[in-house]
């Protein structure tokens, strides 16, 4: 298994070069320079002060040289500075990091915790009068343009009820709160937030719940537990469930690169400093060091992201773990 | 008469109270709090509250002393002689000195630092250090924009002289010389100043400034309902219907002021098309700008003439918006040989129709409604005119600093300072350059070099005046219109008057009274 695991781990590196080098190709082939970005059509900007500029960012070499240079930095894991503010993109990241990751794995759990449940039962009577409410439902808020949730749940919410802020993530008078105050304060500013991250994606993994709890009450086994007298609930929960969730675990891997990604949208509209955001400002300004830096988080996670859904596979699948040995 | 007065003032400064904040709804955060890198609106409203410049503009949109007292000007020009105010301390308790001066205007010529601003300050021969509280700048030649240009923040050096300005941490902790200190920066979430107590012009009254972030519109507007933002700036909708509700009329004051700026249509004068003034000029007479106005800004601006601040004292107001006319536009067209032939509704000339591109940037509704409204006007005089709406960074780079566009519907931020060489010499043709329409008059261009020239308010005035005069008899580009400059304040704010140069100028003296103060901490 270590074995195996090294190997995959090895076959990371190669691929991870492969991915940097296509990637930085990609961004350099938009048109459009940080320099003229940045000092747009600013008449007091003249045109050697941003051929100056370019030179100190290093942008007049060979787009080669730009990235061997930018390689060599980052195998010191060395992102470099940010073109829009020269701060360590390191530092830029990280700042977004705690903030992005708390909403997104409190979402992945509600989802999950309401997903499962509600696929298992959808699956148990197909076609009955919960299957149809909880599918109407989850489509619903799957239709539901999350943007447009989230402006109608501020305005009544926030405006007219005044019962949630309508954005941020702290009061004005955060510093001034105790432990408890402070906590409360930054839970009551997520509410909004992550319950319209959450709604949407409700329908996608309890519809696939639904599906793989059908297929499994469909398997002789389950005939079997059933023919051999066990109770309707311990042939469900423990023959068929156990089952169903399999393939669960590949999903809740492959949502690993997810829990860095941030909705530019859902953080615009709620005013939420996360990594979204960040990224954004970066494409826009031609940041290169800091797209560069985002590109490559993400595809190391959804590397080791789909590892890890093979491994925890191998975990709670006693078969393909006795198949490999 | 005088006793009534005095007591009428003293009355008034009792009523002033220190205490409560102010919170500004931004769509953007600052990027850097190093002054002489800023170059964007956010980093720059931070900075000119934490530090100062040598001048400053006045309410009129005059040069007046801030960190220096008084400055003379010598040998024509040639020589500008800057006396510093005595009284002044840095945030930390360092005196401020010539030094600091001296200092920042070395890192602005420095090669190695990243800072946009160097164009003005390489016009400067010397600078030396006279003693502690007289600094003598020499230039080059007579250069009458670079007084205004030593508005720059003065950055001190005690604290920087041994950092790398691209790197500082200063750009996330400044020190300053102004109204407000630093306090903290929470990225992407709100940048906090407070009340400097000593600042030279006294304490400002409103103890904390807060400077929210708000990335979207929408969301800015739900803040303000809920009275989470004290100020921000409105579109013109916004200031007209939605802003009309009894709550926000109740606790919140509008203004609309002129705005620096304007937008206007310019031709690419390369294009043989566009080389007939006759063409330019029927062009603006086949345009109604009244209409524009009223559509794209609801009436909230007013067509303008040429590149200046209007009331100001460059403005020449005796250039008149050519009234819209689209008989007068079909004759001077058909002078310039542009007749409809096979009666397709679209003129044409040896053969090629009247057509061409009107190349505009994305994300701004206003500039693509004008190109709309002027698209429809010229069809009816027999132009065909298509839209191309483009991507920021590709508009610049592969459109404008190639000069690959027929039009370009764009504006201009005006200084104050009514400088325009850039824009219409004809020595600013290359590529990346701001003459990208190609514009060339040999007497404008001697005016422009007069202009930088002369120090004289008057004497300046006249020759802006008919430079102003000359480009719209020209009409590179097809003047439309200037905006105003929309925003709300909530109403407990007192001792904001509105001025020429804006509501800001006279920040420090707002205060709020004690019953009224929102935030008490």
């Amino acid at each position: 298994m270590i074995a195996y695991i090294l190997k995959r781990l090895l076959g990371i590196i190669p691929m991870l070069i492969g991915i940097t080098l296509i990637s930085f190709l990609v961004i350099h082939l938009a048109p459009g320079k940080p320099t003229t970005i940045q000092q747009a059509l600013n008449p007091k900007v003249s045109l050697e002060v941003r051929d100056r500029l370019e030179k100190l960012y290093g942008l007049d070499k060979p787009l080669p040289v730009q990235y061997f240079n930018w390689l060599n930095r980052f195998i010191r894991f060395d992102f470099g500075r940010s073109f829009a503010d020269d701060r360590p993109v390191t530092e830029k990241i990280l700042e977004r990091i705690p903030l992005t990751l708390v909403i997104n794995i409190i979402s992945l759990f509600l989802i999950f915790l309401l997903a499962i449940p509600i696929g298992v039962k959808s699956a148990v009577r197909p076609g009955g009068l919960f299957d149809k409410s909880s599918t109407a439902f989850v489509f619903i808020f799957f239709a539901l343009p999350g943007f447009w949730l989230a402006l109608i749940l501020m305005n009544w919410l926030g405006v007219q009820l005044r019962l949630l802020p309508v954005s941020g993530i702290k009061s004005l008078d955060f510093e001034y709160l105790g432990f408890w105050g402070k906590l409360m304060d930054q839970a009551w500013h997520l509410v909004l937030p992550i319950f319209v991250s959450c709604v949407g994606g409700l329908a996608g993994l309890s519809r696939y719940m639904r599906q793989n709890m059908m297929e499994a009450l469909e398997q002789p086994y389950i005939y079997t537990a059933r023919a051999k007298g066990l109770s309707e609930n311990k042939v469900v929960y423990k023959h068929a469930l156990r089952n169903a969730l399999l393939p669960v675990v590949t999903i809740l891997g492959l949502s690993i690169p997810g829990l860095l990604g941030g909705s530019v949208i859902f953080e615009s509209l709620f005013a939420l400093p996360g990594i979204g955001r960040l990224f954004y400002e970066a494409v826009m300004m031609r940041d290169y060091p800091l797209i560069m830096a985002e590109l490559v988080i993400g595809a190391a996670l959804t590397l080791l992201g789909s590892l890890m859904a093979d491994i925890g596979y191998a975990c709670v699948d006693p078969r393909i773990r006795y198949k490999k040995q | 008469m005088l006793v009534v007065f005095l007591f009428l003032a003293a009355g008034r400064v009792f009523a002033q109270d220190h205490g409560d904040a102010i919170v500004t709804g931004s769509i953007g955060d600052a990027r850097t709090l190093v002054p002489i890198l800023a170059s964007d609106t956010s980093s720059s409203e931070i900075t000119g509250m934490i530090f100062n410049g040598l001048v400053k503009y006045d309410k009129n949109i005059n040069l007046v002393g801030d960190l220096a007292e008084r400055w003379d000007i010598e040998d024509g020009g040639l020589t500008i002689i800057f006396h510093l105010r005595k009284n002044v301390s840095w945030q930390d308790g360092h005196p401020f000195t010539a030094r600091d001066v001296e200092y920042t205007y070395y890192k602005l010529i420095d090669p190695a630092v990243r800072t946009p601003y160097s164009g003005d300050f390489e016009r400067v021969k010397s600078l030396q250090v006279l003693d502690d509280h007289t600094v003598k700048v020499t230039y080059g030649e007579p250069f009458s924009p670079g007084l205004s240009s030593w508005g720059m923040p003065i950055m001190p050096r005690h604290i920087l002289e041994k950092e790398d300005l691209n790197k500082t941490d200063f750009s996330r902790h400044p020190v300053g010389t102004g109204p407000y200190v630093f306090k903290s920066w929470k990225t992407q979430e709100k940048i906090e100043l407070v009340a400097n107590k000593n600042y030279f012009e006294g304490e400002p009254y409103i103890s904390r400034y807060i400077y929210r972030v708000i990335p979207d519109e929408s969301t800015l507007f739900l803040e303000l309902q809920t009275e989470g933002v004290d100020s921000t700036g409105l579109s013109p909708l916004q200031y007209l219907r939605q802003t009309d509700t009894p709550f926000l009329k109740e606790r919140y004051r509008k203004f609309r002021l002129p705005s620096f700026g304007f937008t206007y249509l310019g031709y690419n004068l390369n294009n043989e098309k566009f080389k007939d003034i006759r063409v330019r000029q029927a062009l603006n007479y086949a345009v109604d700008k009244g209409e524009i106005v009223r559509i794209v800004l609801l009436g909230l601006g007013r067509p303008s003439t040429g590149p200046f601040v209007p009331d100001s004292w460059a403005y020449n107001k005796d250039v008149e918006s050519s009234q819209y006319d689209p008989e007068k536009a079909k004759d001077l067209l058909k002078e310039a040989g542009w007749q409809d032939l096979d009666n397709d509704g679209i003129l044409e000339k040896g053969g090629a129709r009247f057509e061409f591109t009107i190349i505009t940037n994305q994300g701004n509704e206003e500039r693509l409604k004008s190109a709309q409204i002027i698209q429809r006007r010229l069809k009816e005089v027999g132009v065909n005119v298509k839209i191309k709406v483009l991507e920021w960074s590709v508009f610049l780079s592969e459109y404008i600093d190639k000069r690959k566009f027929d039009t370009v519907l764009l504006g201009w931020a005006l200084a104050r300072d009514p400088d325009c060489f850039d824009i219409f010499h004809s020595s600013k043709t290359k590529e990346g350059e701001f003459n990208f329409v190609g514009y060339s008059n040999a007497q404008v261009d001697k005016l422009l070099d007069e202009g930088r020239r002369t120090f004289d308010q008057q004497e300046r005035a006249g020759i802006y005046r008919k430079i102003h005069e000359l480009i719209y008899a020209d009409q590179p580009y097809m003047f439309l219109f200037v905006g105003e400059s929309l925003s709300i304040l909530h109403r407990r704010f007192q001792g904001v008057e509105p001025a020429p140069i804006g509501i800001g100028y006279n920040f420090i003296k707002w205060y709020v009274p004690s019953s009224k103060q929102k935030y008490k901490k």
